[in-house]
């Protein structure tokens, strides 16, 4: 069972943010659920196989605000895939900066070695205005252009992409979706 | 759980087609306020942004949903009709104190992107609630919630000038899909292979009936339209 984790604070943004992921899930044939970030209880954690954070919109900062709501990253040893703002959101758990940097529209990032499914040269969608620098201890670095594009922790299943892979990769959440527990 | 009492103020980016008065309908099911629509009339016929409608139908769609419209023209040339963009949510902005923008942009990163970098810069949320939604999937939500969209250009192979004037009903919406599988169309016309006129849908308080209408071309022609109460 996937959990979705929601942390777009506008609900007009869910079906821009979280509904092409449950969209991606079923024509995979995955069973999920969907939960606002606020409302994550411990059974939801327990109940879920992997978890997959969705990004939200570029004005929307709330979840940066309230960052001890995801502190459960660190203490569950579960696949976690975090989207733009759900990467930023495993960073800051992890103690890394965030800085601005905007990126709206089709960019061209190459990824050092195969992420997910994804490697060489990939046309990814960016929408957000905020990244965070991850710390190369305990994070392998995939893409990074001047920012860190794709990220996966050296020791646990915890991704991170700053693009929109339900754009044009919906195969890596695919991917993330089929990895065996 | 926190419960917002305060209702967000918006503008919908209206051609007058299906996707935007979805996207409009949708603002309004989840209870945003739309305060108005915005409507760009391009000159280009071209425009990789905006597809031209006919301003008088656009007004007569906005006094059907009773929701005002701003409607700004545009010579259509590439990135300077951006400026245009900008400049009618800048009115919006001023005159009806809207928060964010709603579009019915579906696949085109090339237009979302646009209006992104252009609300982005203006400080105001952007909204795209048709994002990346299956073709299909949509089609069955606007028939089924008894939204009423015409055919009102053609230019695909295989999707003939027999459509003009046509409502897609749940009949000739399996025809349709039929031709889009054959022909290799998109099902949605994201690639411009129609476009769409509704005459009715949940959030109009009155229909449009078309009293007079011709076909020039792969064009059907809207000449005289009347409101009509529902």
């Amino acid at each position: 069972m996937i959990l979705i984790l929601n942390i777009c604070k506008e609900k007009l943004h869910y079906f821009e943010f979280v509904k092409p992921i449950e969209e991606i899930l079923k024509r995979e044939g995955k069973k999920f659920f969907t939960r606002s970030y606020k409302e994550i209880r411990e059974e939801d954690l327990e109940r879920a196989g992997k978890i997959i954070i969705c990004g939200t919109s570029l004005k929307d900062n709330e979840f940066i605000k309230n960052i001890n709501k995801f502190s459960w990253i660190k203490k569950i040893n579960k696949p976690i895939l975090g989207i733009c703002g759900g990467m930023q959101a495993i960073g800051k758990v992890f103690s890394g900066k965030l800085k601005k940097k905007t990126e709206i529209g089709f960019y061209y990032e190459d990824f050092k070695k195969e992420f997910l499914g994804l490697g060489g040269r990939q046309e990814v969608y960016h929408l957000h205005n905020y990244y965070v620098e991850f710390s190369e201890l305990e994070f392998e670095i995939f893409c990074k252009n001047e920012i860190e594009q794709a990220v996966k922790h050296k020791e646990k299943e915890i991704y991170g992409v700053l693009f929109h892979p339900e754009v044009r990769q919906k195969g890596l959440i695919s991917n993330f979706a089929n990895i065996k527990l | 759980m926190e419960i917002s009492l305060r209702i967000m103020k918006l503008g919908v980016l209206f051609s007058g087609g299906k996707d935007s008065v979805y996207s409009a309908y949708l603002a309004e099911k989840e209870r945003y306020e739309v305060s108005c629509l915005i409507s760009i009339i391009s000159e280009n016929k071209e425009s990789f942004m905006f597809h031209t409608p006919n301003i008088s139908l656009v007004e007569k769609q906005a006094e059907a949903i009773e929701i005002p419209v701003i409607i700004q023209r545009t010579k259509g040339e590439k990135e300077k009709e951006l400026l245009d963009l900008e400049r009618a949510i800048k009115k919006a902005v001023e005159k009806y104190k809207i928060e964010g923008i709603v579009t019915g942009a579906i696949e085109s990163a090339y237009q979302a992107s646009r209006v992104q970098r252009i609300c982005n810069k203006l400080k105001i949320e952007c909204f795209n609630p048709l994002w990346q939604k299956d073709a299909e999937e949509h089609w069955r939500e606007i028939i089924e919630k008894r939204f009423k969209v015409i055919i009102v250009s053609v230019s695909a192979e295989g999707f003939g000038e027999d459509w003009l004037g046509k409502e897609i009903d749940i009949k000739n919406f399996e025809e349709l899909k039929k031709l889009s599988r054959k022909y290799k169309f998109h099902l949605g016309f994201e690639g411009g292979e129609a476009e769409t006129f509704v005459v009715d849908a949940p959030i109009f308080k009155k229909k449009i009936e078309i009293k007079k209408s011709r076909i020039e071309g792969e064009r059907f022609i809207i000449e005289d339209i009347e409101l009509r109460e529902k």
